[in-house]
């Protein structure tokens, strides 16, 4: 049987660039499904503390992550060393896309995944934030 | 103080087995409400689910009924603005601050894009920057990042700074795409900086000034001059004009790309 996602929602609690009629929703539409989820204050403030929520959730099988840009989360989770995998990975933008949209990708039991391929890092450093995530907690 | 290791407070409203669900109203409300405060939040319907960090700086509270898991604290009959102050309350005495003192804003680093070209470093006045072990460019002290600044993001030649909270892309984590050539162009401005054509260009400037502000022994006037020119650019990158009147100069920032190998050489000796 195949796993279902773990949900990550972030309130993006310190910026106002996540329309708040958009994430509002998301969170309301979250709250009366039956679904466990969770449910972050700003994903930027625990990449920067390093969290180790944020490994529990790379490391915990498939994630659907309502946020921001995928390119910017994937890597929040590398600052925050906790490497996402881009084939059990998918991440809705509440900045571009309407909640409606975001809730019934949230929701669908189907992983899509869309972080971008990173086959051939740039010279000069290599691909250090796309390994497995160590586990430390 | 850092803030990297400094654990978000997590809430888990637990809903399985021998505990009543909220209804959906309240527990948006709670929910809502512990985000505004800064806390995680879990909910959790079910066995599963991310687990517990072994009961560090977290709480586990339910609607109890008979046979509910040991652990979970009762908040039967609790309206929202009393769990919240009751783990304001208890967070407040185990940690002796609110959870959320720090707005986040920092520069992310796209690692499929940098180069390792150590521009941003050498750029940056409030020493965000450092290097790893492998001499790699890291964020090594987010907190220092000056709020709404994105000057390293503009000085990156390869679009490999991400501020996730700034309003356009592709500084906000948009893809890269040829489309933003033309608005990135600046960059090329800005990034001369670090060659010194911008202070040459400041320096004739000063020069050109110099006859005539000595000759009115104004040393504002000269300042003016520099702010003038400075506000041009600031205006044009969206970073801050204390940020570009303090600048560090050529040998500056070849100082402290020396300093932070020093620090990564001696931490790499350290681990080895």
């Amino acid at each position: 049987m195949t796993e279902p996602p773990h949900l990550l929602y972030c309130h993006c609690a310190h910026a106002r660039v996540v329309p708040p009629e958009v994430k509002t929703e998301v969170l309301r539409q979250l709250c009366a499904s039956g679904a466990s989820f969770e449910a972050v204050a700003d994903l930027c403030a625990l990449a920067a503390r390093q969290d180790p929520l944020l490994r529990r959730l790379a490391a915990g099988g498939p994630l659907k992550i309502a946020a921001c840009y995928p390119r910017a989360v994937r890597w929040l989770f590398a600052a925050g060393q906790a490497a996402l995998s881009e084939a059990r990975t998918e991440v809705l933008n509440m900045r571009v896309q309407p909640a409606p949209a975001v809730v019934a990708a949230m929701l669908d039991p189907r992983l899509h995944p869309n972080l971008a391929a990173m086959d051939n890092p740039k010279p000069g450093r290599d691909s250090h934030g796309t390994g497995p995530a160590p586990m430390t907690s | 103080m850092s803030v990297a290791g400094q654990l978000t407070p997590r809430v888990v409203l637990y809903e399985g087995a021998g505990t009543a669900p909220w209804a959906a109203a309240a527990r948006f409300e709670l929910l809502e409400r512990l985000l505004a405060r800064g806390y995680s939040v879990s909910r959790a319907t079910g066995p599963g689910g991310v687990p517990l960090a072994q009961g560090h700086g977290e709480w586990v509270m339910g609607q109890c009924e008979q046979d509910a898991p040991p652990g979970c604290r009762d908040v039967r009959g609790w309206d929202a603005a009393r769990v919240v102050g009751m783990i304001d309350a208890e967070h407040a005495a185990r940690a002796g601050a609110a959870p959320e003192d720090w707005t986040p804003w920092f520069p992310v680093i796209d690692e499929a894009r940098c180069t390792n070209c150590m521009q941003c470093l050498g750029f940056c006045l409030f020493g965000v920057f450092g290097l790893d072990a492998q001499h790699r460019i890291r964020v090594e002290s987010p907190e220092n990042c000056k709020t709404q600044c994105p000057a390293c993001s503009r000085v990156c030649p390869e679009a490999a700074i991400i501020f996730p909270q700034y309003p356009r892309s592709p500084i906000n984590g948009d893809d890269v795409e040829a489309s933003h050539a033309a608005r990135e162009a600046i960059k090329v401005d800005i990034s001369a900086l670090l060659g010194g054509d911008v202070y040459r260009v400041l320096r004739e400037r000063s020069a050109r000034g110099k006859t005539r502000f000595s000759a009115e022994q104004d040393a504002d006037k000269a300042l003016e001059e520099r702010r003038k020119c400075l506000a041009q650019m600031a205006a044009a990158a969206d970073i801050p004009p204390e940020v570009l009147m303090s600048l560090p100069s050529p040998a500056e920032i070849r100082r402290r790309a020396e300093e932070a190998r020093a620090r990564a050489e001696a931490a790499r000796k350290g681990g080895d």
